[in-house]
């Protein structure tokens, strides 16, 4: 972990636009993993627990996955309390880095997940088109959101600070 | 024996009262060294350890008791719940409890000093280390689930008694390599941690899929309703998961504590060991 604990008052409370940008990008990521698990495995049971076709590769990175998308979840929310703490939180680039984890978590899902890895697919008994478009539409509007996003806020931090890195 | 057809009543009873009298003991000797520690320390025990050990000693209990000892003999969910308690959640508890650091307090400078020698053996660097302690505590459930292991547990009562303390020694090991708050020379480092974390979160994952997928293979030898076997696999992967966080929670826990910049200093010498009043808190 990247740590500078030692900082001073004034020098911490420089906001920290790249990570705060990465962090909340963590989180997006673990949160749009766990709407996934809540809402479309338990909630609404449209994904399946285990799809019949699933080849043994496919179920072992789903572990892997499966395991990084709750670190990540509670990885991102103790570096944000961090950065928080430090006073280095930029707010307009944490929320687009939310969102860009939201989308780009969304849309990975929905490719390789769904389609390359074939885990399992969104819906069973449907015509899945309508249902695979909807879902990477919606991680492709997430994604782009956080891109405009990203790019509005790309000053953060710079302004208040005056200059480049002090330390 | 818990695991006769129809125990009789006598035996039931033996049963209740082995499993509290031995649960009462492991919290009393664990109060009565939070007493000593803290009159040789002049400063309060944190009352959440206690907690934590408690919580972890009735874990245990709850999991050997005879109604539960019951159901995992009849059924494969019973012998899963039996698994996720004793391997997964009472080590949380017992880990986080800090036992180590509880005995540094509470014992005099010779034992102390012989406590401080065997956190430094090459031995227990090696047996500590995440990755044996993931290969201990999940790679040994391959070893159950996938050979006929388990259907020998079901038909010998000693031997389903040494894996369940297996499950709890092995489960201990892993917590207390990942997130034990005990002085531990040699520990990795945070990145080491999380990915003997994460690979062995998710080895129990597709273990559990794999039980799941070949619900009727799996476990060989063992003449279980195919249904259940999938309710069992499936406990497993939920619980798995809900471990897995609470684990993430107390390293992330402690690696946001050390963070603060006056203690610093401390947390480099957590892993330096030897004097209880180098210990965190």
């Amino acid at each position: 972990m990247a740590a500078d604990p030692g900082r001073t008052r004034t020098d911490a409370a420089r906001p920290d636009r790249r990570r705060s940008l990465l962090v909340a990008a963590v989180i997006g990521i673990g949160l749009m993993a766990a709407v996934d698990e809540i809402v479309f495995h338990q909630v609404l049971a449209w994904h399946h627990f285990y799809d019949r076709s699933t080849s043994s590769v496919a179920l072992m990175s789903d572990g892997l996955l499966h395991a990084a998308e709750l670190v990540l979840l509670v990885a991102g929310f103790f570096l944000f309390a961090d950065l928080r703490r430090r006073h280095a939180l930029a707010p307009r680039s944490a929320w687009a880095g939310l969102f860009l984890g939201l989308g780009g978590f969304q849309l990975f899902d929905g490719l390789v997940d769904h389609k390359v890895l074939r885990v399992h697919q969104v819906r069973y008994g449907v015509d899945l088109l309508p249902y695979d478009l909807a879902w990477n539409a919606a991680g492709g509007v997430l994604l782009l959101v956080g891109v405009v996003l990203a790019v509005r806020s790309r000053h953060e931090g710079r302004t208040a600070g005056a200059a480049g890195r002090a330390g | 024996m818990p695991h006769e057809h129809a125990p009789a009543a006598g035996v039931a009873t033996g049963h209740w009262i082995a499993t509290i009298l031995l649960a009462g003991a492991a919290v009393a000797v664990y109060l009565a060294a939070t007493g000593r520690a803290q009159r040789r320390l002049q400063r309060p025990w944190p009352s959440a350890r206690t907690a934590g050990w408690t919580a972890g000693v009735g874990l245990v209990a709850a999991a050997v008791s005879p109604p539960v000892a019951a159901f995992a003999h009849r059924d494969p969910t019973g012998h899963m719940a039996q698994h996720l308690l004793l391997g997964m959640f009472a080590p949380l508890g017992l880990v986080l409890a800090a036992p180590v650091t509880l005995l540094l307090g509470a014992s005099s400078t010779p034992v102390r000093r012989r406590i401080g020698t065997v956190l430094g053996s090459r031995y227990l660097h090696v047996l500590g280390h995440p990755f044996t302690a993931a290969a201990l505590a999940t790679g040994t459930l391959y070893l159950l689930y996938l050979t006929p292991l388990y259907a020998a547990t079901t038909g010998s009562a000693l031997l389903h008694a040494l894996v369940n303390v297996h499950f709890v020694l092995a489960g201990s090991l892993f917590v207390w390599a990942i997130a034990g708050p005990d002085p531990a020379p040699g520990r990795p480092g945070m990145g080491t941690r999380l990915v003997a974390l994460l690979a062995s979160t998710a080895a129990h994952s597709y273990l559990a899929k794999l039980l799941y997928a070949h619900a009727a293979l799996f476990p060989p030898g063992a003449a279980h309703a195919v249904s259940r076997d999938e309710l069992a696999a499936r406990w497993m992967y939920h619980g798995g998961d809900v471990a897995e966080l609470l684990l993430a929670i107390a390293l992330f826990t402690a690696w946001y504590r050390g963070r603060v910049p006056a203690r610093a200093a401390d947390r480099t010498t957590v892993g330096a060991v030897a004097p209880a009043g180098a210990t965190r808190t």
